[in-house]
């Protein structure tokens, strides 16, 4: 974990010295977060680089894990999906195994800090262990609500409004609550290793590896092998540019071993992609941040080609290496992708592939959208803006009460 | 070099976002938002975009022209919200009219276009304020400008630009203090006219320090 001086080396020393200055009016407040894994996903990897950072910075802030057996996590997961819209028929039983684990979670942890932030449905009821309405509890939501399975929603929904606030990722993803509700973007560490700088003789080597001509332009998405990337489309798009440009597309994303539909997704791209040895579909392994980042890196355009997305890191990835980004306007993309400011959006095959040509054509165009898209990252999808406004939503709780 | 009667204090501030429960799926939604939404709601969405998208100046700096272009394709009507320059009021009242006044008119003219639906929402947002004072304070020109190199985008923004309704005056931070305290009214003029809408809070920064520089060597 760098240290905050290397992030003052790369943003200035001015906007670390300022959450310095933030910190110290939280000195001796006791803040918490609570989420349901300590590896392995995006809410998780944001915390592990959020919570040292604040504790170098002098805040008390400390992270609690929820634990569970599989089947809590199976109920959690599947709730997870119907929140975003899948379909899913809740039995009674899933809710009382789903409450007896907040429950046993809720006698296990200490429960007393002055600003607790609750990461996402999974330990959302941990809030019936608030004692006597002491502190601020907020519940942090990082998935899109816009369209939730009624009936599992309906079961949250009267956790959720017993607490102080919630936040969101996007403005599309909240509910109509009687509880305040804020805006904090997730973020990207710009010196983790999929995201720092490379050497280019690194990138090269890494493009060879993978039988990727550095010298023709190189379209990429680098996302799971899952059907609401819509890797096929992504295919359809290349095809049209192919007749203009002789480029190559790589379709690059993690192992299919998590993911049940992972499989069959992948082996559908594969049947789409074959007999054009200028696709390449690379099955990453599940931990590759220095290949990930070559990848993305040696792209001429990076493409996101979503039919549903969350907040979209890949696409915030993308942007602070420069790269010009064609993306579908779904999700948090959106607030990433400022139209023809920060990256081009599309809404259909032909949309996708009209922009990829414009850009091929225009590489000046390309370059400024690179660099300004890298100017929105740091103004706002940083882990260091990220905890700028952890420390202004804590003080303004604090001030407000 | 001039001790100042009362020195500089640099400040910063910081926002969080509130996500209102307003939103506006057409031009006449727009208008009624306008009208009814908080002060903080019309401050996030014209001043806070200066600093939020500081670094696009090609772009409308509030997001109810960019939101008319983006979402309704409404050329004309994003150009008059664009051309609203937050330097001519010092209250939020009389921008929020101007505001309304414009999307209510526009609306009135074409009453079809009114109801046409846009290619997504307009959420209406407020910015929740936090001001923290940066521990440094400058008693003359020369400390000033050392404090000004130090400054962060958020810090500049604040005595720059958001600077305007807290004094509810034509001015900022900085030329108040360069013609109240140090008796340079031609510095706090000449500050005054950098146009925060063509610059962006870097460019800014470099032509106060220019202008500090020229002072200095004067």
């Amino acid at each position: 974990m760098a240290p905050l001086d290397d992030y003052a080396r790369l943003l200035g020393t001015a906007e670390v010295d300022e959450l310095r200055v933030m910190a110290r009016r939280l000195e001796g407040r006791d803040i918490q977060m609570v989420n349901s894994t300590a590896v392995g996903g995006g809410v998780a990897e944001i915390l592990n680089r959020l919570v040292p950072l604040g504790q170098e910075l002098g805040v008390s802030l400390r992270w609690d894990v929820i634990e569970g057996g599989a089947d809590f996590f199976e109920i959690t997961k599947a709730f997870h999906n119907a929140l975003q819209g899948g379909a899913y028929e809740a039995k009674p039983e899933n809710f009382d195994i789903f409450l007896a684990y907040n429950e046993q979670n809720r006698a296990r942890l200490r429960l007393d800090a002055e600003i607790a932030i609750i990461h996402d449905p999974q330990p959302v009821a941990l809030i019936n262990g608030r004692q006597n309405h002491f502190g601020h509890w907020i519940w942090r939501c990082h998935i899109d609500l816009s369209r939730p399975n009624p009936t599992v929603w309906k079961f949250l929904e009267t956790y959720v409004n017993r607490y102080d606030g919630a936040i969101f990722s996007s403005p599309e993803f909240t509910r109509q609550l009687p509880i305040p509700q804020y805006l904090i973007y997730p973020s990207i560490d710009p010196l983790a290793d999929k995201n720092r700088e490379l050497e280019p003789e690194f990138i090269r080597s890494v493009l060879e590896q993978f039988g990727i001509d550095p010298g023709r332009p190189i379209l990429a998405q680098i996302s799971r092998f899952d059907r609401w990337k819509d890797p096929v489309g992504v295919i359809r798009a290349y095809r049209i540019v192919k007749r203009y440009f002789d480029c190559q597309l790589v379709l690059a994303g993690g192992g299919a071993t998590d993911d049940p539909e992972g499989g069959a997704v992948l082996a559908e791209v594969r049947d789409a992609g074959s007999g054009d040895a200028d696709i390449h579909i690379l099955e990453l392994p599940p931990w590759s941040p220095l290949e990930i980042n070559a990848l993305q890196r040696g792209a001429t355009i990076v493409i996101q080609k979503s039919l549903r997305e969350g907040f979209g890191l890949t696409v915030t990835e993308a942007l602070w290496k420069k790269k010009p980004v064609v993306a579908s306007a779904v999700g948090g993309i959106p607030s990433q992708v400022i139209h023809k400011h920060t990256g081009l959006l599309a809404h259909s095959v032909e949309g996708t592939a009209y922009q990829i040509r414009f850009l091929l054509s225009h590489p000046d165009i390309a370059e400024k959208l690179g660099s300004q898209g890298r100017e929105h990252v740091r103004e706002q999808f940083l882990i260091t803006a990220h905890l700028r406004r952890y420390l202004t939503l804590f003080l303004h709780l604090i001030e407000s009460r | 070099m001039k001790r100042a009667a009362e020195p500089f204090r640099f400040f910063t501030a910081s926002y969080v976002t509130r996500i209102g429960a307003q939103k506006a799926a057409n031009l006449r939604e727009l208008g009624e938002g306008l009208e009814h939404c908080s002060d903080n709601s019309i401050f996030h969405h014209t001043y806070q975009t200066l600093e939020m998208h500081h670094f696009l100046t090609e772009r409308f700096s509030n997001d109810f022209a960019q939101w008319v272009l983006a979402a309704m394709n409404r050329a004309a009507l994003a150009e008059q919200l664009g051309g609203i320059d937050i330097r001519d009021y010092v209250s939020l009242a009389e921008l929020r009219a101007d505001l309304t006044r414009a999307v209510r008119d526009y609306c009135k003219a074409r009453p079809a276009d009114s109801e046409q639906a846009a290619l997504e929402p307009f959420y209406f947002c407020e910015s929740i304020k936090v001001t923290v004072p940066l521990e440094r304070e400058a008693w003359t020109l020369e400390a000033f400008r050392e404090g000004l190199e130090s400054l962060s985008h958020a810090s500049i923004y604040y005595h720059f630009i958001s600077s305007r309704l807290r004094l509810h005056l034509r001015t900022n931070d900085f030329s108040l203090w360069f013609t109240d305290n140090l008796e340079l009214p031609d510095l706090a003029h000449r500050a005054n006219r950098i146009d925060i809408y063509t610059n962006t809070l870097d460019t800014t920064k470099a032509r106060l320090l220019a202008l500090v520089d020229r002072q200095l060597n004067s």
